[in-house]
């Protein structure tokens, strides 16, 4: 809780250890249910539709839509006050999960509803953090 | 009294509000909010013409600027009780009605008779503002949201804007709720900001995240708030009109924002249906309605799907001025998160005791003129858990 706390960096957990080891490759992977084709993100131990635990990590598109989004005017923490106004956003996966990120590589005023956007990683601490920027 | 049909055991008049107390609001550095939180669980019982021997129940939230694990027991502790009925509730801003509700089942199944819940914290002098934005934030998901760096305002914007793209609403819509809110809290003494606004002070208001502004934002406050709930029975010889409970629902539909399925719509539908249809009731029937008011826009989305305005026309309704005292549906009486005060999780209990005020007729200049029927509603998370009271005097029983 000290105010120099560096950016949050994500703790893997045994459920989502693939997630982001395929990030660390450079793709972009959700889960899919092999007894019912259920598409989830983020990686669970069940399938959040038939509940079967049958469940696969897999490469998709990396491209997306902008679901909705804002432009922080004052940052979370003195971590982030350099990067202040930037862009947290929804994104419609092309596959259909939604997932959280900024708009890297983008002013952020020109980020609107409905933008077409594509994978990009960030590095941050020991992993590779999914970002979005304009596709 | 309490009585089965099919199974299920109805609420509607078995328990009652018979006090209600709040502490002062706003910057408070002289008192912790465990001090606060005995100071308004005191105040409350001795509201309802009691003593500290007479509550066999209590039920608190803990405090993000003093937390402890098990608060409740603690505050029993530090109080000297030993409650038969002892629970910390924890579901955000929608913990208080949904203790309300529990507490009510507690008393209806036999667990205890008379329960004060008392709910206390100091975010503005007990926590850095740092420290305040960091535990807020921390409702985020820790791998899949919380690197994002969003701020709760940040959270809620994301629902704001998803609002104004899908049904052609405005910030000056967004504004026309806290505009309302500030001439509520104008006729409140207790209330922190009482300079009325205008919608253009709102649209002038610095940008915290788009699009929400400073105004568009509840307070940040130190306070804490409490109500005695009792079996009906016991409360006709409280000092006070009791108001009773005539009907409560809960709904939840995510935890973290981006699991939500809908940006614009929230478990409020359901939270409503239930509380109305255990009350035999519906909205039309209301005399004022207190709304979780975190953010402007959440307000609107509420009343829509609480059944107030039709969907996507909660902003006009607010921007014609219907909301304000003595129009057709007064909202957030007593001034509200966004101007009254806001301490955290306590913060809707304010809403609770101002719908007592109202129910008994002593909300002064503010009072609803023959309020008999009230809905209060509040919810958690980032739009995600809610919880609806109907309340009501006794000629409504
Ligand atoms: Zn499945």
């Amino acid at each position: 809780m000290t105010e120099s706390a560096p950016k949050p960096v994500p703790r893997p957990s045994p459920e989502t250890q693939p997630f982001w080891d395929a990030c660390e490759r450079g793709e972009l992977t959700i889960q899919r249910c092999e007894d019912c084709q259920n598409l989830q993100h983020y990686p669970r131990v069940r399938c959040t539709s038939c509940r079967s635990d049958n469940l696969a990590q897999v490469a998709v598109s990396g491209l997306g839509t902008v679901r909705t989004f804002t432009i922080n005017r004052v940052p979370v923490s003195a971590a982030y006050a350099a990067d202040v106004p930037y862009a947290v956003a929804l994104i419609e996966l092309a596959e259909g999960p939604c997932m959280m990120a900024n708009i890297l590589h983008c002013d952020p005023e020109r980020v609107h509803i409905g933008m077409a956007v594509q994978i990009t990683y960030e590095p941050r601490g020991e992993v590779q953090l999914p970002q979005f920027k304009p596709a | 009294m309490v009585t089965r049909h099919g199974g299920q055991v109805s609420l509607r008049g078995a328990t009652a509000l018979i006090g209600a107390a709040d502490t002062a609001v706003g910057k408070l550095p002289g008192i912790s909010p465990t001090a606060l939180c005995a100071e308004a669980a005191l105040a409350a019982i001795a509201d309802a013409g009691l003593t500290l021997d007479d509550v066999d129940g209590l039920v608190t939230c803990t405090s993000m600027a003093e937390p402890h694990m098990y608060h409740a027991q603690m505050m029993a502790e530090y109080l000297q009780i030993t409650p038969r009925y002892c629970v910390t509730a924890s579901a955000g801003g929608g913990t208080t009605f949904s203790v309300i509700y529990q507490a009510a089942c507690a008393i209806a199944a036999g667990m205890c008779n008379t329960v004060v819940i008392s709910m206390a914290d100091s975010l503005r002098t007990g926590l850095s503002r740092d420290q305040a934005k960091i535990m807020q934030s921390s409702t985020g998901h820790a791998q899949f949201e919380t690197p994002y760096g969003s701020t709760v305002p940040g959270y809620y914007a994301l629902i704001a804007n998803a609002y104004l793209h899908e049904y052609g609403a405005t910030p000056e819509q967004f504004a026309a709720v806290a505009v309302t809110a500030r001439n509520h809290a104008a006729l409140n003494p207790a209330a922190e900001q009482r300079t009325p606004i205008t919608i253009d002070d709102v649209l002038a208001s610095r940008m915290i995240a788009d699009p929400l502004r400073l105004l568009d934002c509840s307070l940040v406050s130190d306070g804490g708030s409490a109500v005695v709930l009792t079996r009906a029975d016991r409360a006709k010889s409280a000092p006070h009109a009791p108001v009773y409970l005539l009907g409560a629902g809960e709904a939840l539909s995510h935890e973290h924002i981006s699991q939500a399925a809908s940006l614009t719509t929230s478990a409020a539908r359901h939270s409503g249906k239930r509380a109305f249809e255990a009350a035999g009731l519906t909205p039309s029937d209301m005399h004022f309605a207190q709304i979780y008011d975190c953010f402007t826009p959440v307000v609107l989305i509420e009343m829509e799907d609480l059944g107030f305005c039709p969907t996507g026309l909660a902003g006009e309704f607010f921007a014609a001025g219907e909301a304000n005292l003595g129009a057709t549906l007064p909202v957030n009486t007593h001034g509200g998160l966004l101007s009254h005060c806001h301490p955290g999780n306590p913060g809707s209990m304010f809403a609770l005791t101002e719908s007592i005020q109202q129910l008994r007729h002593a909300a002064g200049e503010r009072q609803v003129q023959n309020a008999h029927l009230g809905l209060v509603h509040a919810q958690g998370g980032i739009l995600s858990s809610h919880c609806s009271l109907v309340l009501g005097r006794e000629e409504t029983l």
